[in-house]
C-alpha cells in the first residue's frame, strides 16, 4: 500500500473523494440486482404490477418468503423449496469434501513429488476444467446407468467430484508449489513417509487454500443445474431444479415476489459462505495460490 | 515391499484422478467427436457418415451469429472484467476504511447462479420496466436504453450482466496479487520519490503478470461456458441475436433432437478452447520447469 | 388407499438400496406372507409446473391414487419442455426412463424409432379409443399402428383475442380478413392503442406466422408447405405474401415486445393497452383467472382464414421394467382418456377434450366455438397440425423454420430473402 505522509495535501484529498465516488458508483452497479430482488420479494403482487421496479415496497410483506419455502408449486407438489434443500445439502457436502481431499493429495504429488511425466499429467488434468458440461451429459448418463447410479444422490456426488478434480488440483498445486522443497527433503531424511509428510507438514499449512477450494467447489456444486436436472429423478432433485420449476413455468400466473424470494433462499448458503468466509478467501488467494 | 509402495505411492495416489479425467473428459470428447461424424438425431447412432454435420454447421446462419457472438462477447467480457477488476482492486488497495464490506459487495455476484439473477437483470434492462422507464420517470424523457431488444446491441447487455458476475472474482485475484508484491521494492521507489501512478504502472502491474494469466484463464473459461447467462437474460433473442455456441449446442441436442449437429458444434467449441488454453499451459509449465 | 408419496426418499444408490430392500424382504418373509407387489406405480415427467396447470394434473394424480396407484411426480419446467427433454434423454440413456412423459407430435414417433416406447394397444382396445377419438388425433398417438401415447386435450392455436370495449368504443368488430385486420389495426394505432400485443420470443413469432400463413394461403397451402415441406409451396409467391403480412404485423407491435412473456401480452389486452393478441387458447385461461367474462370483457374468434390449427398434449408411455410400473402405465393411460379427467382438466386449462363424447355443458362460449370448428374442419379437411407447437414437423425442421421467421421478424429482411433463407434452412436441417 502506498503511503503518502505529506500532511493535508489537497490533491490527495480530491483524489480520495474521487476514489470514494467511483467506489460508490460501482457499489450501485453490483448491488442493483440484489436490491431489485429483495424489494420485489417483499412486495405484494398488486404492488409489483402497478409500481416501479426500483421503488421501495410500500407495505412490506413476508408472505412470498413463506410461500417460497414451504408452499410454492414445483409441479403437483406444492411444498416449496424445503424438501429440495436437503437434497442439495446431501449432494454438496460430500462432493465438496471428497473433491477437496483428492485435490489436496493430487496437488501435493504434482507440486512436491516430481516424477517423470507429472507435469504432463497435471496439464492434461487441467484441461478438464474447460469442458462444457453439455458435452458430458449424454455419455455420462450412459455410464451412470451402467454403474447403476442413475437417479441417485451418490450418482450426483460422483459426477460433481469427477468434474471438480481439475480445479481442486489446480488450487492446491499452485499453493504447494510455494512451499520450499527443503522441508520435504529434510523430513524424508528423518525417515518420514509420503503420507506422514502430507499429514504432519502440508495439511496444517493448508487452511487458506482449503477455504478457497471449499468456497469455489461449494458454489459450483450448489449452483449447478444441468447435472442436477439430468441425473436426478423424483425425490433426488436438487434445489436448483425446484427453483427452475418455480421461476420458469411457461404458462400461468407469474408470482414475481415468490420467484425472487425463492431465488434468494436458494442462494442463501452460497451467499452466507461468501459473506463470512470472504476474508479467508482473499487471504487464501494471497497465500500463493494466485501467482501460480 | 513397503519400499516399493513408498516409492510409487505418489503415482498411485495421482493415478485414479488421472484415469478418471482420461475417461470422463477425453473419453467423452472422443465420444462426442465420433457422434459428430454420424447422423445421430434423437439418440446416439454410431455409423460414420463423414463431414455432413460440419457442412451443415458452417452453412447455418445461426451458427455464424453464435461464433461471432463468442468472439465479441468473449473479447469484451474478458477485457472489461480484467480492467474493472484491476481498477477496483487498485482502489481498494488504498487503505479504505470499509474495505471488508466493499469487498463482499463486489464479490457476492459470483456466489449467485444466473437462474437466480437472470430475471432481475432482465427487468433492469427492459426498456418498459427497468432502467429506461425509471430514468424517464425522473424527467429525462429522451433517455433510451433499449439494447436488450435490439438485435444489433443485445449481445452487449449480455456483456454487462456477465461482467457484473465475474469482475468481483477477478478483483479478488488482483487484490491478492497487489498485496503480495514485495514491499521492499515499493518502499525503495517511494524513497526515490517515484509518483504513485508510476509505481503502479512500472513496478506493481508488471510483476503481476502471472495473475493476469490466471484471471484470463478463469474468464475465458466462463466466457466459453456461458449458457445460463444467455438463457436467463435473453433466451438467445431477439430472434437468435444473442446465441452463443454453448446455447446453440444445447438447443440442437435437446430441443431439436439433432445430436449429431450438437456434437459438431461442441467439437468446434472445444477446438476454440484448445487454441486459447494450450498456449497458456505451455508457457505456465515451461516457467515451472525453469525453477 | 395409497396416497402420493410426497416425502423425498434419499436414494443412496440403487444398488445399495436394492441390497437393503432384499434384506428387509428376506427378514419379513418369515413374519408375513410377503407382498412384493405394492400396486401400480407411475413416475410422470412433465412441465406443467405453474399453479393452474399443476392443479389440472393433480386431478389425474388424485384419480390415479383413488384407483390404487402411486404417482411419483417428476416436474421439470422451462423452455416449453427443453429442460424436460434434456432430463428425458439422460434418463433413457441411463436405462432409467420414467413411465409417462409429456410429449406431443412427431417426437412421439421419433422416440418410438429409438425403441423407447411401450405398446398400450391393449388399453386402447379395451376402452374403445378408436371410437371416441377423432381420426387425426388418434394418428398422432400411434406408432406404426400400435398405440403408444394417450391424448390429454386439443388446443387451438389460431385464435385472436380482443379487448371488447376497445373494439366496441371504436366501432370495430373482429376482423374477418387480414386486410380488415390491417385496417382496424392502423385505425387503432392512430388513436394510441397498441394494435397487437405480442411477446418477442421465437415460439410466439412462430405462432403468429402460422396463423397468418393459414389465413393467407389456405389449408392446402399450409399442408403442402408445413407438413409435406413441399419446395414449390415453400418458394411460392404465396409464401412471399405471408412474409409481407408479417412485416406489416411487425409494425403493429409496441417497442418493448422483445422477450416479453405471452401472459404479459395477454395482460396488455386485458387492461386495454392493446387491442388484439394472436395466441392459442391457453390465453383464455389468463382471462378467466383474472375474472374476465368471454363475450363481455374479451372476445375470441378464429384468426382470419379457413381452418383449425391444433396442438394435442399427450403422455407417451416409455418402456419400463416390472409389473408395478407397467400396470401403473396401463392404469394411467386408461384414466387419461377417461371422461372425468378429460372434462376436468380441460375446464381448468382452456382447451377442449380430445375425447369427442364428453359433454361440453360446463364449458364456456369460446370452448363451444372451438369444438364446433374442430368438428367442421375435421369433416371439411381443414383440421391441421400446428408446426409452431411441434405437431406437424420434427424438431430440427420446425426449428429451422422458426429460426427464419424470428430472424425476419426481428430485422428488416425482405420477404424474398426470407423465403430463400427458409428454403435453405429447411434443406440444411434434413
Amino acid at each position: 500500500m502506498i503511503n503518502n505522509t505529506n500532511g493535508i495535501n489537497y490533491t490527495n484529498l480530491i483524489l480520495r473523494i474521487l476514489l470514494y465516488f467511483f467506489l460508490s458508483v460501482f457499489v450501485l452497479y453490483y448491488l442493483l440486482p440484489l436490491f431489485v430482488m429483495i424489494t420485489t420479494s417483499l412486495k405484494s403482487l398488486e404492488e409489483i404490477r402497478t409500481g416501479s421496479l426500483v421503488a421501495l415496497p410500500r407495505n412490506i410483506t413476508f408472505e412470498a418468503w413463506g410461500t417460497a419455502w414451504s408452499s410454492a408449486c414445483t409441479g403437483i407438489q406444492c411444498e416449496g423449496l424445503k424438501p429440495y434443500f436437503w437434497n442439495s445439502i446431501f449432494i454438496a457436502i460430500p462432493a465438496v469434501f471428497i473433491s477437496t481431499l483428492i485435490g489436496a493429495l493430487n496437488g501435493y504429488v504434482v507440486a512436491q513429488w516430481r516424477f517423470k511425466g507429472a507435469n504432463m499429467i497435471f496439464a492434461l488434468m487441467l484441461f478438464g476444467c474447460f469442458i462444457p458440461f453439455q458435452v458430458v451429459l449424454l455419455p455420462m448418463a450412459r455410464v451412470l446407468g451402467l454403474m447403476d447410479l442413475a437417479g441417485s444422490i451418490s450418482g450426483l456426488i460422483f459426477v460433481h467430484v469427477i468434474y471438480g478434480i481439475g480445479f481442486t488440483t489446480l488450487f492446491f498445486r499452485n499453493y504447494y508449489v510455494n512451499i520450499p522443497s527443503e522441508l520435504v527433503k529434510a523430513a524424508k531424511m528423518d525417515g518420514a513417509t509420503f503420507l506422514r509428510i502430507f499429514w504432519s507438514i502440508f495439511l496444517p499449512l493448508s487452511l487458506p487454500i482449503i477455504v478457497v477450494t471449499v468456497i469455489w467447489q461449494f458454489t459450483q456444486i450448489w449452483n449447478d443445474f444441468l447435472f442436477g436436472v439430468s441425473f436426478s429423478e423424483a425425490g433426488t432433485q436438487p434445489i436448483t431444479v425446484a427453483l427452475n420449476n418455480i421461476v420458469n413455468s411457461t404458462t400461468g400466473v407469474k408470482e414475481y415476489n415468490v420467484d425472487m424470494a425463492a431465488a434468494i433462499i436458494a442462494a442463501m448458503p452460497t451467499l452466507l459462505v461468501y459473506i463470512f468466509a470472504g476474508k479467508y478467501f482473499i487471504r487464501g488467494l494471497t497465500a500463493g495460490s494466485v501467482k501460480g | 515391499m513397503s519400499n516399493w509402495l513408498e516409492k510409487h505411492l505418489p503415482k498411485i495416489v495421482l493415478g485414479p484422478s488421472f484415469l478418471a479425467i482420461i475417461l470422463f473428459v477425453y473419453g467423452f470428447i472422443a465420444w462426442t467427436a465420433w457422434i459428430s461424424f454420424t447422423k445421430s438425431r434423437l439418440m446416439p447412432k454410431y455409423d460414420i457418415v463423414g463431414f455432413i454435420q460440419y457442412d451443415r454447421l458452417f452453412d447455418s446462419p445461426r451458427w455464424d451469429v453464435a461464433i461471432d457472438n463468442l468472439f465479441i462477447f468473449g473479447f469484451l467480457f474478458i477485457l472489461i472484467s480484467m480492467f474493472l477488476g484491476l481498477l477496483i482492486a487498485i482502489f481498494l488497495d488504498q487503505k479504505i476504511r470499509i474495505e471488508g464490506a466493499l469487498r463482499t459487495i463486489y464479490l457476492y455476484p459470483m456466489a449467485l447462479s444466473l437462474i437466480v439473477t437472470g430475471t432481475a437483470w432482465k427487468w433492469i434492462l427492459n426498456p418498459g420496466l427497468g432502467l429506461e422507464a425509471v430514468v424517464k420517470s425522473w424527467g429525462f424523457t429522451n433517455f433510451t436504453f433499449d439494447w436488450v431488444i435490439n438485435p444489433d446491441f443485445a449481445i452487449y447487455t449480455v456483456v454487462i450482466a456477465g461482467v457484473w458476475q465475474a469482475s468481483g472474482f477477478v478483483m479478488a485475484l488482483f487484490l491478492a496479487g497487489l498485496r503480495s508484491v514485495d514491499q521492499e521494492i515499493i518502499k525503495a521507489a517511494q524513497v526515490d520519490g517515484v509518483p504513485t501512478f508510476k509505481i503502479y504502472s512500472a513496478i506493481i502491474i508488471p510483476s503481476m503478470a502471472p495473475i493476469f494469466l490466471s484471471a484470463f484463464i478463469v474468464l475465458a473459461h466462463l466466457a466459453i461456458k456461458s449458457f445460463d447467462l444467455v438463457i436467463a437474460l435473453t433466451g438467445g433473442g431477439p430472434g437468435y441475436a444473442t446465441d452463443l455456441p454453448a446455447t446453440y449446442m444445447y438447443t440442437m441436442a435437446f430441443s431439436r433432437g439433432d445430436i449429431g449437429q450438437a456434437a459438431s458444434s461442441a467439437i468446434i467449441m472445444m477446438l476454440v478452447v484448445f487454441a486459447v488454453v494450450v498456449p497458456y499451459l505451455y508457457s505456465e509449465l515451461r516457467n515451472k520447469n525453469d525453477q | 388407499m395409497n396416497s402420493v408419496n410426497s416425502t423425498f426418499k434419499f436414494k443412496w444408490g440403487n444398488h445399495m438400496f436394492k441390497k437393503l430392500v432384499v434384506a428387509a424382504v428376506a427378514t419379513s418373509f418369515t413374519l408375513t406372507a410377503s407382498v412384493s407387489y405394492a400396486g401400480p406405480k407411475a413416475e410422470v415427467l412433465h412441465w406443467w409446473t405453474s399453479g393452474g396447470e399443476a392443479k389440472s394434473v393433480a386431478v389425474l394424480q388424485k384419480e390415479f391414487s383413488e384407483n390404487g396407484g402411486s404417482w411419483t411426480d417428476m416436474p421439470v419446467a422451462g423452455g416449453g419442455g427443453d429442460a424436460a427433454m434434456t432430463a428425458l434423454r439422460a434418463r433413457v440413456l441411463s436405462g432409467n426412463a420414467p413411465a409417462a412423459v409429456q410429449l406431443k407430435g412427431p417426437s412421439i414417433q421419433e422416440w418410438y424409432e429409438e425403441g423407447a416406447l411401450a405398446d398400450i394397444s391393449a388399453v386402447a382396445k379395451k376402452n374403445n379409443w378408436s371410437k371416441v377419438l377423432p381420426a387425426s388425433i388418434a394418428g398422432h398417438m400411434k406408432c406404426e399402428g400400435k398405440w403408444c401415447a394417450a391424448p390429454v386435450n386439443v388446443h387451438r392455436i389460431d385464435w385472436i383475442w380482443a379487448n371488447a370495449s376497445v373494439l366496441s368504443s371504436n366501432g370495430f368488430g373482429m376482423p374477418k380478413t387480414w386486410d380488415e385486420f390491417n385496417a382496424t389495426a392502423r385505425a387503432l394505432q392512430a388513436k394510441g392503442i397498441i394494435p397487437l400485443a405480442h411477446g418477442g420470443q421465437a415460439w410466439q413469432d412462430a405462432t403468429v406466422f402460422e396463423a397468418v400463413a393459414l389465413g393467407i394461403g389456405g389449408a392446402n397451402f399450409f399442408h403442402d408447405a408445413f407438413v409435406k415441406l413441399d419446395k414449390k409451396a415453400l418458394q411460392s409467391d404465396t409464401m412471399v405474401k405471408v412474409f409481407d403480412q408479417m412485416r406489416i404485423m411487425r409494425g403493429f407491435v409496441d417497442k418493448n415486445f422483445s422477450g416479453r412473456d405471452w401472459n404479459l401480452a395477454t395482460a396488455m389486452v386485458m387492461n386495454g393497452e392493446a387491442a388484439f393478441q394472436i395466441m392459442g387458447d391457453w390465453a383464455k385461461g389468463e382471462f378467466l383467472a383474472a375474472g374476465k367474462v368471454p363475450g363481455k370483457d374479451f372476445l375470441c374468434a378464429s384468426t382470419p382464414g379457413e381452418g383449425f390449427l391444433y396442438n394435442v398434449d399427450s403422455f407417451a408411455m416409455f418402456k419400463v421394467k416390472g409389473s408395478e410400473r407397467q400396470d401403473g402405465q396401463k392404469l394411467l393411460a386408461k384414466l387419461i382418456v377417461g371422461k372425468n379427467f378429460q372434462k376436468v382438466f380441460n375446464l381448468n386449462k382452456g382447451s377442449i377434450p380430445a375425447r369427442t363424447d364428453v359433454s361440453l355443458n360446463e364449458f364456456d362460449h369460446c370452448a363451444h366455438v372451438s369444438a364446433a370448428d374442430m368438428n367442421a374442419s375435421s369433416v371439411g379437411g381443414t383440421l391441421l397440425p400446428s408446426y409452431a407447437h411441434g405437431m406437424a414437423l420434427r424438431g430440427a425442421q420446425a426449428g429451422a423454420i422458426t429460426d427464419t421467421v424470428t430472424a425476419h421478424f426481428n430485422s428488416k429482411m425482405s420477404s424474398k430473402d426470407a423465403v430463400a433463407m427458409l428454403v435453405k434452412a429447411i434443406d440444411n436441417s434434413k
